[in-house]
């Protein structure tokens, strides 16, 4: 979705702190990235991604940064089988209860 | 009048911020630049155990079920010369209502902003804190804000936390999300200037005396399932929390033998605050990169005087690998039906190897377990560890190298403990004592305080003193 309108439930991003004013104690590889911030809320108006958008948050505070998404996605999940785990239930049950238990 | 908001500004306001918002004068416990009255803070600033119990009894936090791991005791038997192989039993704080013993810690918190008339809390945290803090506001009808870590650059979110902000969301709290780096403390402090909620912090007095009733609950379950007291307790470490308030609750059970054994995952090479590092690692708490930097300096947080402090109570400091965790995680799913989240099993990992030191008539408690879902789960964290281009491979778990390999053991023979030496420990915690507080001389009073926040003697004390330059009180 390119556009969201009031009422929709967004995600704003915003730039707290620049490359080269980072915290003295970051390494190098974070000192050379900003500091940013993701936050969601409702959006108070229309507005397209990419553009300046004002939030009212749960808790009813209003934030401003740049429109990222509109209906913003959970997209963690379970991950792929790994194989390296599959097998590691039947060989205990063999080690305890011997090989039909495996079966 | 508008404050400035820069960092600058900010950082240089900090003290007047935190004073408001953790409603606690620290000065008051003051004693020296050094030392600080700790019993005292910990008497005045926080609740008593039967307090604490009453607060946790009205939302629903605590009285977990013991378990005892009756195959992974047999298996772990198998492996031990004969007559070893204690009893494994494990406490199940998955079962508190946000999934995790950080409830306890959270309760108390949470209890005291709703009594001070504070309108929300705020906690900076990553971990499962986050959702154990918005959990607790819902129930007590007050606003939550919760700030994480979340982030590299690349906009790649770790899958754990990411699942804790998705938590946190569902109990109807602000989740605010940054990416790495310590300047999160910033953002934190203008969110507690802005808002004038409480700074449910993981480090007062209120949040330590929380888990305080899970080393007295554990010791009660011990004695009435067993007839004993356990042998050992295994605790997941990081932050120092966890070993803190479960050692003290012990104690104020009366339980004094049983020896405890803080266990992290080995992390060690990774940079906490490295952008490139941050998706290389496949734990998110429970890690040297907390574990030792708080055992050696405590007071780094969030507070004037961290309540959490490990180095007082650890009879023992372990590490285990990744790989390790991983393992255990499938074990206790596949033989004891019980699915949990893999950073709290990092004790069990550990605990797998002690329980075969120790004999059969013996008990050694895992204290911990959490919750496990989407994001937050071995399979989970090894996709997103092979996206990330380490490698996974069953074979020798010493071959682990964390950020470039992780090894799951293959055979459970091979799980161990490597034991981090405490005196190293204490050394690091007094260079950084002299070096945090630039001062060149001490008094006796200094060196009892610091000889009891390190677990050492005074003569240890003064010998490593005298090696930093710092002139001494005459003997005596
Ligand atoms: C499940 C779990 N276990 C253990 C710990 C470690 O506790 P602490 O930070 O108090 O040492 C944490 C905290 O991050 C946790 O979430």
């Amino acid at each position: 979705m390119q556009e969201g309108k009031a009422g929709d439930w967004v995600q704003i991003r915003s730039i707290v702190l620049p490359p080269g004013q980072r915290a003295p104690q970051v390494p190098d590889d974070t000192q050379a990235v900003p500091l940013f911030m993701l936050v969601k809320g409702f959006l108070q108006h229309a507005a397209r991604i990419g553009e300046e958008a004002t939030i009212t948050t749960v808790i009813g505070r209003r934030v401003t940064g740049e429109l990222v998404a509109v209906n913003p996605t959970y997209d963690h999940d379970y991950g792929r089988p790994v194989p390296e785990l599959l097998s590691i239930g039947p060989e205990l049950r063999r080690m305890l209860w011997g090989e039909e238990a495996a079966e | 009048m508008t404050l400035d908001r820069s960092y600058q500004a900010v950082m240089a306001r900090r003290n007047e911020i935190m004073k408001r918002a953790l409603g606690i004068d620290y000065t008051e416990f003051e004693r020296s630049p050094l030392a600080f009255d700790y019993e005292g803070m910990m008497a005045k600033a926080g609740y008593t155990l039967e307090e604490v119990r009453k607060i946790q009894g009205e939302t629903g936090v605590g009285n977990t079920p013991l378990l005892e791991l009756k195959n992974v005791t047999a298996l772990a038997r198998k492996l031990a010369p004969s007559g070893k192989g204690a009893r494994i039993f494990i406490k199940d704080e998955a079962a508190n209502p946000s999934g995790s013993f950080k409830d306890r810690r959270a309760s108390v918190s949470v209890y005291h902003a709703k009594k001070m008339g504070y309108p929300g809390v705020i906690a900076a945290t990553s971990g499962n804190y986050g959702a154990a803090v918005a959990s607790q506001a819902a129930m007590r009808g007050l606003k939550c804000i919760v700030v994480q870590e979340v982030f590299d650059s690349r906009g790649v979110g770790q899958p754990e936390i990411v699942e804790k902000g998705r938590k946190c969301e569902a109990y109807g709290a602000e989740v605010v999300q940054l990416s790495v780096g310590p300047e999160l403390f910033y953002v934190f402090l203008l969110l507690l200037e802005e808002t004038g909620f409480l700074n449910a912090s993981l480090y007062t007095p209120f949040g330590i005396a929380g888990v305080e009733t899970l080393g007295y609950e554990l010791a009660e379950q011990v004695r009435e399932l067993t007839g004993r007291d356990p042998a050992a307790v295994v605790v997941t470490h990081a932050g120092g929390g966890n070993v803190t308030g479960t050692a003290r609750g012990l104690r104020k059970a009366g339980c004094v033998d049983a020896r405890v054994i803080g266990v992290s995952v080995d992390l060690s090479g990774l940079h906490m605050a490295s952008d490139g590092d941050f998706n290389r690692k496949s734990f998110t708490t429970g890690h040297t990169g907390f574990g030792v930097p708080f055992s050696t300096w405590p007071d780094r947080a969030d507070v004037p005087r961290n309540a959490a402090r490990p180095l007082r109570y650890l009879d023992r400091y372990v590490t285990v690998t990744q790989g390790e965790v991983f393992y255990v995680t499938e074990m206790l799913a596949q033989l004891e039906g019980l699915e949990r989240g893999p950073a709290g099993n990092t004790s069990l990992a550990a605990a797998f190897a002690i329980a075969q030191e120790l004999d059969e008539d013996q008990v050694v408690v895992v204290q911990e377990t959490e919750y496990t879902g989407a994001g937050k789960h071995p399979t989970a964290q090894l996709t997103f560890a092979r996206d990330n281009g380490i490698e996974v491979r069953r074979g020798d778990p010493r071959e682990n190298v964390p950020g470039k390999r992780i090894v799951i053991p293959a055979h459970p023979g091979q799980l161990g403990v490597v034991d981090v030496d405490l005196d190293q420990l204490r050394r690091s915690y007094l260079r950084n004592a002299i070096t945090n507080t630039g001062v060149r001389e001490v008094s006796r009073e200094d060196i009892a305080f610091l000889a009891e926040d390190c677990r050492a003697s005074r003569e240890f004390v003064r010998e490593q003193l005298a090696e930093l330059g710092v002139k001494l009180p005459d003997q005596g």
